[in-house]
This record gives structure tokens, sequence and C-alpha cells, in this order.
């Protein structure tokens, strides 16, 4: 049983302040909600009485609890799974019971069995979304894993690692010094691929990657590849899936500068508003030159890890303007160190 | 015996710096001269041609024109040279090398392995137009025309239309006729996306067709000819062709 466990990430409460937890939990509450009431009605008008009536109820504490778990979302996080899931359970609970006294001024009765009776209510609904959450946990870690594996080998394209080790073959005898930084930056390319890359990072190490993986281009392109960037400072402590980045500079090259004689601009901007980080990237689009592995591996394995790691509080577009290929990603800005 | 002449053609200097050196490392063993260096396939025709080069060191994969569509161009040329292709990593090339045993190196190239690929091509080992079709599937982005020894090259996109006569196809662009030693029907095939047939002896290119216009009665049935952009001659189609080609003028 151990080794069968050892796939899945220890159970933990899910993030209160992520939208789509948040969108998750009320879309939960209200469809048992509407069961029950379907249950318990034998008309159609019979139903629509008892929905109103429920959700006279039913939203007010659904609120109010919602705002007391993203008030304690941090405390939370650093308790352990049972002891965080009864102070979820105690939240909940308190909810229900402060919003009861409201009501029974409402016109409500104010009686005990009353009373136990929404509290009995609240903590089935509350048993029922966490265990959603436990088995939601359960599915998606293992995929967590598998994203790691199949990106592993679909990131740096054997093409590059050829090319590369040839271009610094080349400089072996006529300039040592130089074939020694490129070996470094190969070293140190291949280092971050092969590691665990389950955790965030932050965003400068991102950046640093991609010069190395660059430099490296650079060597085997020379004038053909142009890069420009535009970095805001306020973005670079920002914690991001790694190889988040290095895979669409790396897709920059092969689609927008080997295609092409000219030389070519690769645009990188990376942005924080608020708390949203930006980054934007374009590169020259050769319509009738598409490459014969040309796929979308690496843009599907980057929307699959962001999604992992941020729900729908992330998202990857792609489009073509002005003759230029353009990826935008948005996420939320995480402070790291 | 001769020192055999060669040519490079690579769109990265390193690499090609580097295939000089390995070239050196051979030199006690086969004498050679280096006739050339070309940065695209488009450049390498003109040097290969002027050269009069036995053997050309070709990557695969280049900008504007593929190692292969370049090898097949080469092939109009009436002395065309050996061809060694070379690779860092293209799966689909390698296993077609494999099935038509056709030599080829992989990059990082070893001195080695050059000198037996240079003294197998040095002994006349020549590809055939076939197989390099079969190779690449992919249509050519250029026509090759031999013109006095040398290659033209007429992009794919200025052609207006293609006819066959006897032997020949004619290529027509605005400016002027070429003619190519190929079959309609291999080109109708290779270049299904770009020409539509208007008659058993002739492919239009779509993006050229302006319009139709009714022609004279014959046998009293109506006849129709395309009208072309930037071409004053308008060509019949012929009835068996006109369903399918009717739909085209329309919606531009």
């Amino acid at each position: 049983m151990q080794s069968i466990r050892q796939n899945y990430l220890p159970d933990a409460l899910p993030d209160f302040r992520n939208l789509g937890v948040i969108s998750r939990i009320l879309l939960w509450v209200n469809a048992l909600a509407l069961l029950f009431a379907l249950a318990r009605s034998r008309e159609i008008g019979e139903f629509v009485a008892k929905v109103t009536g429920i959700a006279g109820s039913l939203e007010p504490v659904l609120l109010l609890a919602l705002v007391a778990l993203y008030a304690a979302s941090s405390m939370l996080e650093r308790l352990a799974y049972p002891q965080g899931l009864a102070a979820v359970f105690a939240i909940v609970l308190a909810a229900t019971a402060a919003v009861f006294p409201t009501q029974s001024l409402l016109g409500g009765s104010a009686e005990l069995r009353e009373l136990m009776w929404s509290l009995g209510c609240a903590a089935f609904i509350t048993a029922v979304v966490a265990w959603y959450f436990h088995l939601r946990n359960r599915a998606f870690s293992p995929a967590i894993s598998e994203a790691r594996l199949q990106a592993l080998q679909a990131r740096i394209r054997p093409h590059f690692l050829f090319n590369s080790l040839n271009a610094v073959l080349s400089l072996i005898r006529k300039d040592p010094k130089r074939a020694e930084g490129a070996l470094e930056d190969l070293a140190e390319l291949f280092r971050t691929v092969m590691a665990d890359n389950r955790e965030l990072i932050a965003l400068r190490d991102e950046i640093s990657l991609c010069r190395q993986y660059l430099n490296l281009e650079q060597l085997r392109l020379g004038d053909r590849l142009r890069v420009e960037w535009q970095l805001d400072p306020a973005a670079e402590p920002g914690l991001v899936p790694p190889m988040v980045l290095q895979p669409l500079v790396e897709n920059a090259v092969y689609h927008g500068i080997e295609p092409g004689i000219e030389p070519g601009l690769i645009e990188v901007r990376i942005e924080r508003r608020n708390d949203r980080l930006w980054l934007q990237l374009t590169n020259p689009y050769h319509p009738d030159y598409q490459h014969r592995q040309g796929n979308h591996m690496a843009l599907a394995n980057i929307r699959e890890r962001l999604q992992l790691h941020f729900d729908v509080e992330a998202s990857l577009n792609t489009r073509i303007a002005n003759g230029r290929y353009e990826i935008g990603i948005a996420m939320p800005y995480r402070a790291g160190s | 015996m001769n020192p055999i002449r060669i040519v490079i053609v690579d769109d990265e200097a390193p690499a090609r710096s580097r295939m000089r050196e390995l070239l050196e490392d051979c030199r006690d063993d086969l004498p050679y001269a280096l006739a050339g260096e070309a940065a695209n396939g488009v450049q390498g025709l003109q040097i290969v041609a002027a050269a009069d080069a036995d053997v050309v060191l070709v990557d695969i994969h280049m900008p504007e024109m593929s190692g292969i569509e370049f090898a097949r161009h080469l092939q109009v040329l009436e002395r065309p040279p050996a061809v060694i292709f070379v690779t860092a990593h293209d799966q689909y090339a390698v296993e077609a090398f494999e099935v038509n045993a056709m030599d080829y190196l992989t990059k990082p190239v070893r001195a080695v392995r050059l000198l037996t690929a240079l003294k197998k091509a040095a002994n006349g080992a020549r590809l055939s137009r076939g197989v390099l079709e079969s190779i690449d599937p992919a249509p050519r982005r250029h026509f090759s025309v031999a013109e006095r020894g040398r290659v033209t090259l007429v992009p794919v996109s200025e052609v207006i239309y293609l006819r066959a006569e006897l032997k020949y196809v004619t290529l027509r662009t605005r400016e002027r006729e070429h003619l190519v030693e190929e079959s309609l029907t291999q080109l109708e095939h290779e270049f299904a996306g770009v020409f539509t047939r208007i008659h058993r002896n002739c492919l239009v290119a779509r993006r050229f067709i302006r319009g139709f216009e009714r022609g004279e009665e014959t046998e009293g049935e109506v006849g129709w000819s395309v009208v072309l952009e930037g071409l004053e001659e308008k060509l019949p189609v012929s009835r068996r062709q006109w369903p399918q080609v009717k739909s085209l003028g329309s919606g531009k």
C-alpha cells in the first residue's frame, strides 16, 4: 500500500484564495442544495419555493464562510491536514451559527432544533466538498509527475543539443576559452532540465536560464539571432513554474529565426501589474515554412503545468499579428524571497 | 589521381568551419581541394556549378531551401556532383537514407566517418532524382532550369501556369517562359496545393486566376477560358475539368 501511495502528494487543503477553488465550492454547495430541494418537493411550484427558501438561508452562510476561509487561509496553510480540516469545519459551523440569529429575526423560528438542523446540514455539505477536494487532489497528483516526465522528453530538442555540441567543437582549436564557457552553459542548462521541476522557482532564475540557452544559440546562429528583453524589476522575485519560459524561447528560435536567412528579432517582455505577472514573447512568423517536426508539445505542456499550479487563474494565449507570432502568459504574482 | 573538388553548404558558420577542420584532418588520406562554401542552397547552386565540384557536403536543415531540395536542383546539371547529407537530428530523413542505402553523416561528425563517405563519393556513387523525391515529399519552393551550364531557379510562387508540350513542360511567369524536363502528372501531384488542372495539358496557379470568359461555341456547347492576372493570354478549360474549375474564380 505504501509504495502505491508514493505517487500521490500528501493530502492538503485547497488554496481558499484561488478563484478556481472558490468557484468550485460555490458550484458544489449550490448543486447539493438544488438536489436537496428536488428530493423534498413533489411538484414544480413546490420546488421553486423550496429553492428560494434554501437560497435565502444558504447563500449568506456560504458567503460568510468563504470570506472567513479566505481570511484564514494563510493560517490554515500552516496546519497539518487533519487539524486544518477540523479548523475548516469549525469556521463553517461558526459562520452558520452566526448567520442563524439574523435569520430568525426575519421571521424564522429560533428553536434549538432548527439550529441543530442547520449545523448538521452545514457539516454534511462541508464533508462532501472536502471529500471532493480530497479525490481531486488524488486524481491530479500523479498528473504532476506525469507532466514532469513528459516535459523531460519534450523540452530540449535533440536538434539543439547536437548542433550546439558541433558549434562547441568548432571552437575548441581556435578559441578554447569560449568553448569552455559554452560547455558550462550547456551543462547548467541540462542540470535544470533534469532537475525535479515540481516546485515553483524565482522568475529571475528562469530568465538567467533563458540567457544561457540564448548564448548557445548565438554561438551557431551569430547575427541572425537578435534578442530584446524588457524586464520589470518588480516581477523578477516572483515565483513561476520552472521551464515556463525556456521552451517558448527555444520555439521562437526554431520556428522564428532558423527558417530565415535575414536576421530576426525575438522580443521578451515581462511585467508585474499589481498581483498579476505578464510574460509576452514575439518572434518573426514564417507562414510557408513549417518544420516537419513542428509541434505544439511545448505549448500544451506549459499550459498543463500552469493549470496544475494556478488552476483557472493562469492563461496562455497565442496569436499572429503584423507578421509576428505572439505568446502571452498571465499568472498570479506569488512573492518569493 | 586528381584531388576531388569539395563544396560545403551549411547555414551555420561554426558548422562550416568545423567541417573545414575535419577535412584538413583527412588531407593525408585523401587529396582534395576546397572549391567553395555557401550559407544557403541558392548560393550553393551557383558555387557548385561555377566550381565544377565533385562532392558536396550539405546540411539538411537550412532556411529557404532544405538540403534535400538543393540536391534535387543539382540533378539538372550536366554532371551533378555526389551529395553527402549532414544532419544534426532529423529522424525522418535518417530513416529515408537507411531505406535507400544512402550515405549520410550526423553532427558532430567524426573525421573517420567523413573520410569513408568521401572515398565512397569519389568512387562515383550518384543519387537518382526519384530517390530524392521519395525522401522529401514536401513540395519544392523553386523549379530548377539548366541554362548554359548553370542552374536558374524559378520560385514556384511566380509561376502562373505549367503546360506540357512534347517532352518538356513550359513554365510561364509574368516575364518569360522556361522549359523543364518533368512530367505534368507528377507536378500536379507535388503541387496539389498550388496548381489546378484546367486541361489535359495544363495546370494553372490558383492565386493568379482572375475569372472566366465565355469562348466560342463548338458543336453546340459553350467553351470557357481562364483569365489570368498579368497575362494577355487566355487558356481554354476543357469540358471535363470545367465543373471543378468554375468555383475557383469567384470570391476574389
